[in-house]
């Protein structure tokens, strides 16, 4: 047995079911190895790609996303797509081929020092000296990416070391020993009836859900909880869909971007529940002013988010499923909080805010967003790309029993079509749609040869309005409509691009085709090319 | 506020990188950097000193705690710990002052470990305080040279 076929089978004791991937010399004994599988190959189109589809998949999945590139600039455009999944939290392997050990460090043809440029975004990395230490390193790895505060994990691995002898018998370990890594699970039992207590007492008491719950499957303990205890849920755009966007006490999202009436009930409540959630700079504009005037209880698996960006705390660290158990088992109480509650559901009528419907050349996003949420699975997994059509997609989509997912801490352009990609190859049976706009399509359209290749149906809706809407917009407002770097009049046909890959295609230019289009959209689980033609000078708010 | 960190790391390749970058990855402050290996082989101790505010302070001890390759954090203030550092300083003397500089040398209890016709090294080992006023003592004399180490520490027997 070789290294390569090492990997392989560590591959198969983590239950690897599909890797996402680019070939090329430094990486080759391995895929070489992976033809003799049954774990699903998919060649992407560029390797940045290769993680955003690792995202997708692991999201939906539940399970770690893999990804397998070669060295140099393989690795180096492998970057981005990790700095995104490391920014939220989402927990891939990515494998790296690397030049021949003793070659390291003499600048070689295709030679990068990736395990260097990659620190910062990578929860860990590995460079494998030692073909013996393979099964070691990828069971390390497997579970330092989806424990804890999950992540990407890096192991970069030179030819040699793929094409050396393994002597001894292959044994993939059982268990992880590191003396150095031990994340907290179990709340402290104290912390949490504190925070009981507090709930006990509050009367305006609010629940804020982040990114976290998604990632700790803990979105039916939370309904539960706020169900039991009649506390209102705001969350910020990672946590849209924890709770179903029409449940009585949910109230949209928070933040620059989000709904003034989440903002206000927030503001205002007597205690704040935060959970997963890093109180990131878009989601509270001051943190210094949200501990103001009540009880903060910030509670997350990664201790160094407690006090980082917000103040005085309740502090409660460990597995949101699992305090949230606690929550459930120690907490016999059922609250009420009817006026706190009324007095919400009187701030989200009064402070919803009527958009202009566009003109009739166009279409009107918010109408548009509302249909579209109408006219897809209960179930359905929506992709919302970055820019303009992602704070419409997270103003107006309504989440029921699906997932909304979004790149919201890195917000990387492109995102999207690959992460959909990656969800639908987690669960075929679901509905999966990209939302995105011109400019991201053309970041990420090339992905397209890849839904064809493999036949994964993803719906596609590109929003057209010719710009970079968000900086557009930005422009607009800071710049007084002084428009730089931001104009794509070099837009290609969307027709012929949908053409060109076998793709079916519509075009949608006003309100009153939409109900139609959507019925033709959505009619069979095959890929889709919908272009909703949008007001170029269309705003968020 | 001052603060040293005592950071048990894993002994191996890249470890001292991951750590110096996080630093600068943070935007948090290095003082001075010391690395050196424990009883135990597998380990390595790094004697981090560091300034900021208070919530820089507490950041600092969680980011290196996450760090994979870390076994333990000590923090401690300067004053419940004991902290040194070495210098070895060369400068140039003559007949007339080469009196002066030894005087000084006893007073500070430095050694002069090297010395040719008109050169000195002079070592000596204190804390980071005491080693600048022997530098400001030898302002007169003409230095040519400066290596620090930059602070140890380890915490007193009997904790404050």
């Amino acid at each position: 047995m070789i290294g390569a076929q090492a990997i392989v089978k560590c591959l198969q004791c983590e239950n690897t079911e599909v890797i996402f991937g680019y070939s090329g010399v430094a990486i080759d004994p391995f895929w070489n190895e992976m033809l003799k599988t049954d774990i699903k190959k998919v060649l992407i189109r560029t390797e940045q790609n290769a993680a955003h589809c690792a995202s997708g998949y692991a999201r939906v999945s539940g399970k770690v996303g893999v990804c397998a590139v070669t060295s140099g600039p393989g690795a180096t455009n492998l970057i981005t797509g990790i700095a995104t999944a490391y920014a939220d939290s989402i927990p891939l392997v990515a494998i790296t081929g690397q030049v021949n050990s003793d070659m390291i460090g003499s600048d070689v043809f295709q030679e990068a020092d990736i395990t260097g440029a990659v620190e910062s975004f990578v929860k860990y990395s590995y460079l494998v000296r030692n073909v013996e230490d393979i099964p070691r390193i990828f069971k390390e790895a497997f579970y330092i990416a989806g424990s804890g505060r999950k992540g990407p994990v890096l192991i970069d691995i030179p030819f040699d070391v793929q094409t050396a002898e393994f002597s001894g018998k292959f044994s993939y370990p059982e268990t992880i020993s590191m003396r150095t890594y031990k994340p907290t699970v179990n709340g402290n039992i104290v912390q949490i009836k504190k925070v009981i207590k507090e709930v006990e007492k509050a009367k305006r008491p609010i629940i804020c859900v982040g990114g976290g719950v998604h990632l700790s499957a803990a979105e039916d303990e939370i309904v539960r909880f706020a169900e039991i205890n009649d506390v209102p849920v705001v969350s910020t755009m990672m946590g849209i869909g924890v709770m179903p966007t029409d449940h009585p006490l949910y109230f949209g999202m928070v933040g620059n971007n989000g709904q003034a009436y989440a903002n206000r009930a927030m503001n205002e409540s007597d205690l704040l529940l935060m959970v997963g959630a890093r109180v990131a700079d878009r989601a509270v504009n001051r943190p210094d002013l949200i501990t103001e005037n009540k009880v903060m209880v910030h509670i997350d698996v990664d201790p160094a988010e407690i006090g980082k960006n917000v103040g005085p705390t309740i502090p409660l660290v460990g597995d949101i499923k699992h305090i949230f158990e606690d929550f459930l088992e120690q907490d016999d109480h059922n609250d009420n909080h009817d006026d706190w509650v009324k007095l919400l559901k009187e701030y989200k009528k009064e402070m919803q805010v009527e958009r202009k419907p566009a003109g009739a050349a166009y279409v009107d996003p918010q109408i548009f967003i509302n249909k579209l949420s109408d006219a897809v699975d209960r179930d359905a997994i929506y992709v919302a790309d970055v820019g303009q059509n992602q704070m419409w997609s997270c103003s107006y989509y309504k989440v029921k029993e699906g997932r909304f997912l979004t790149s919201g801490g890195m917000g990387t352009m492109g995102y999207s079509i690959p992460a959909a990609m990656g969800a639908k190859l987690a669960d075929s049976k679901k509905q999966v749609l990209a939302v995105i706009g011109d400019g991201a399509f053309q970041m990420s359209m090339m992905e397209l040869a890849t839904m064809r290749q493999y036949d994964i149906p993803v719906k596609i809706v590109v929003m057209k309005n010719g710009y970079l809407g968000m900086v557009r917009e930005h422009q607009h407002f800071a710049y007084d409509d002084n428009y730089s770097m931001v104009e794509l009049s070099g837009d290609p046909d969307l027709s012929l691009i949908a053409a060109a890959y076998g793709m079916g295609y519509m075009k949608v230019d006003g309100n009153s085709d939409i109900d139609g289009s959507l019925i033709e959209f959505l009619k069979d689980d095959k890929a889709f090319l919908m272009e909703v033609v949008v007001d170029p000078m269309a705003l968020t708010r | 506020m001052k603060r040293i960190y005592s950071v048990l790391v894993e002994n191996r390749a890249g470890v001292l990188s991951k750590v110096a970058g996080l630093f600068s990855r943070r935007n948090f402050n290095i003082d001075s950097l010391v690395v050196g290996e424990t009883a135990d082989k597998s380990v390595s101790c790094m004697t981090i000193v560091s300034t900021g505010d208070e919530r820089t302070i507490e950041q600092i001890e969680k980011q290196l705690n996450k760090k994979i390759d870390v076994i333990k954090v000590k923090t401690f203030k300067e004053s419940m710990s004991i902290n040194r550092e070495l210098m070895l300083i060369k400068v140039k003397y003559n007949r007339d002052n080469r009196r002066d500089i030894m005087e000084n040398c006893q007073i500070m209890g430095a050694s002069i470990v090297d010395m040719s016709k008109n050169m000195m090294v002079i070592q000596i080992c204190d804390t980071s305080e005491r080693i600048e006023l022997f530098i400001e003592m030898l302002k007169s004399v003409s230095i040519v040279e400066i290596a620090r180490t930059g602070t140890v520490a380890l915490t007193k027997c009997k904790e404050q």
